[in-house]
């Protein structure tokens, strides 16, 4: 599933010190459940995206731990704080060891 | 090959009629999941917000929103499901707020569970009751 | 706090109910359809002359449930700009024999297609055919790249098609349904009204007649193309135009026509005449 895997992050470019703003991601994924069988009867195994994080300069903001009832292209909104101007940084950990990830920069002003 | 709602039904009523026993198996799972995550402490009933379509226009995408001020972690079960695991969120210090939306997969009609972690170490829960409709030509 | 375009539409939709009363929805209750709150799409137009049987015509958008509504009023929250932004890479891919990519000759982007999409599809003078999105870009394809023609509905078609169909969101459907193509409308025109399968309905017995009544738990539409690629909730994808009449046909128990042939085209060109007055909402979001 490593090809042809797609992020989008939507994060506002500028924000006050101390804002709370919102986040919005997107990755192309089929999350193949575990759950379905092939034409000749045989159980499709499981290839999902299993964790999602977002940190802010390297400090926590959100995680997922995601199961096979996630939809196909998974999809999160949450909202951070932003103490300092600095980066986002977005990851995805799929089951097959690949890791997707995304960046963000964030101004104060 | 497309998932579709249809996939999923069809996964979820063969594993109740594998199971034999098809609402207490699965609500013994979620149970399991509940007490899993809390430790078989006490749950409140308030605490947790969780908003969720009544009816769903299809179980294959089915949008939901989750909010639990003051917590750390929040999970997310699918009574209904074959595993009832949906999403576990964990709030760090940067957390603008303890909410979460996502989209979620549900095999048919049933109660989403949400059961929130909170810092002082108590736990919360709420459910909502989805309709997973059987579309015409659409669903 | 959160607030997302589902808990607005939500919010429009229950200040909406309780403005109704007893009373039958006005226009201005129904829910509005903008898009990344700046680009108006008409859901609600004059029927066009020819359309004996409708006074109205009907974005396929205004019959879906509030939360698939909400999916198609920011770009973020539609699945279907993910593979908008795999076309964008896509664009630039030298590919063929030719070694050239989409950009090496539409030096202006996919912008450089703004407005096609609203006419289509067309009649193509030097090919003497109706030309779809899929038919322009199989033969970029084939005839300057040197590359393989992609398939149909085929993920890298469909995304393709989408992002060049954004170009001309917002814009009116305006597609001629005569001179070079009156033959072919025509013949459009008796498909759509002529029962087939094992079920013995037409394109009209469910979109015409019945539109805005469910089936089963489902609410028809009146099969509008002004959406397509059109990302669906059931498979999680861009469907194109001719797919999905193709699974329309296998619903009703017919046996469906092949994608890209004479009696699609002639069907496509019918149907998207029938949605001139709404406007280009590609990728638009069903289920």
């Amino acid at each position: 599933m490593a090809e042809g895997v797609k992020p989008r992050v939507k994060v506002p470019r500028k924000a006050a010190a101390g804002d709370v703003i919102t986040i919005k991601t997107l990755i192309s994924h089929k999350m193949e459940s575990g759950q379905r069988k092939d034409k000749d009867g045989n159980v499709i195994p499981r290839s999902i995206i299993h964790t999602f994080t977002c940190k802010f300069n390297g400090e926590l903001v959100m995680s997922a731990n995601l199961h096979g009832a996630i939809s196909t292209n998974p999809y999160f909104q949450f909202e951070a704080k932003v103490p300092e101007a600095g980066d986002f940084t977005f990851e995805w950990l799929d089951d097959d060891g690949s890791v997707y990830t995304d960046q963000k920069s964030i101004a104060i002003g | 090959m497309d998932f579709t709602r249809r996939d999923a039904l069809i996964v979820g009523t063969g594993a109740a009629v594998a199971a034999m026993l098809p609402l207490r198996a699965f609500a013994s799972a979620t149970e399991d999941a509940i007490a899993a995550f809390t430790g078989g402490a006490d749950v409140a009933d308030s605490g947790v917000t969780l908003t969720a379509p009544e009816i769903a226009e299809n179980g294959n995408t089915v949008p939901i929103s989750v909010s639990a001020p003051g917590a750390e972690s929040i999970i997310i079960l699918a009574s209904g499901n074959p595993n009832p695991e949906v999403v576990g969120f964990n709030f760090g210090p940067l957390a603008g707020s303890q909410e979460a939306s996502t989209r979620i997969r549900l095999a048919g009609t049933q109660d989403v569970y949400a059961v929130a972690k909170m810092s002082d170490g108590s736990f919360a829960m709420t459910k909502a009751s989805v309709k997973v409709t059987i579309g015409g030509c659409g669903g | 706090m959160i607030i997302s375009n589902l808990q607005r539409v939500a919010a429009i939709a229950s200040v909406a109910t309780l403005g109704l009363g007893a009373t039958a929805a006005s226009a201005q209750d129904m829910p509005e359809l903008v898009i990344n709150d700046e680009i108006a799409i008409t859901t609600h137009a004059p029927a066009p002359a020819y359309l004996e049987n409708l006074d109205e015509v009907i974005s396929g958008w205004v019959f879906r449930s509030t939360e698939t509504q909400a999916l198609q009023m920011d770009d973020f929250d539609n699945p279907g700009m993910i593979f908008v932004d795999k076309a964008i890479d896509a664009w630039d891919k030298v590919e063929g024999t030719a070694g050239k990519s989409c950009a090496a000759c539409h030096t202006g982007g996919p912008e450089e297609f703004a407005g096609l999409r609203a006419t289509l599809p067309k009649w193509n003078e030097e090919k003497q055919a109706l030309y779809t999105m899929e038919d322009y870009i199989n033969e970029c394809r084939t005839e300057r790249m040197g590359a393989e023609a992609w398939k149909w509905s085929g993920a890298d078609m469909t995304a393709m098609n989408a992002l060049i169909s954004l170009q001309s969101r917002g814009m009116t459907i305006n597609v001629a349904t005569d001179g070079p193509v009156a033959d072919l409308w025509e013949q459009g025109k008796e498909i759509y009204y002529t029962r087939v399968g094992q079920l013995d309905l037409s394109c009209a017995n469910c979109h015409e007649d019945n539109y805005g009544t469910m089936i089963r738990a489902d609410r028809l539409s009146q099969g509008q193309v002004n959406g397509f690629p059109t990302y669906r909730l059931k498979n999680a994808k861009l469907n194109s135009i001719q797919g999905r009449f193709k699974g329309c046909m296998k619903n009703v128990r017919a046996t469906p026509y092949k994608e890209g042939s004479e009696e699609f085209h002639a069907l496509q060109l019918y149907v998207a005449s029938r949605g001139n007055g709404l406007t280009v909402e590609s990728p638009s979001v069903r289920n």
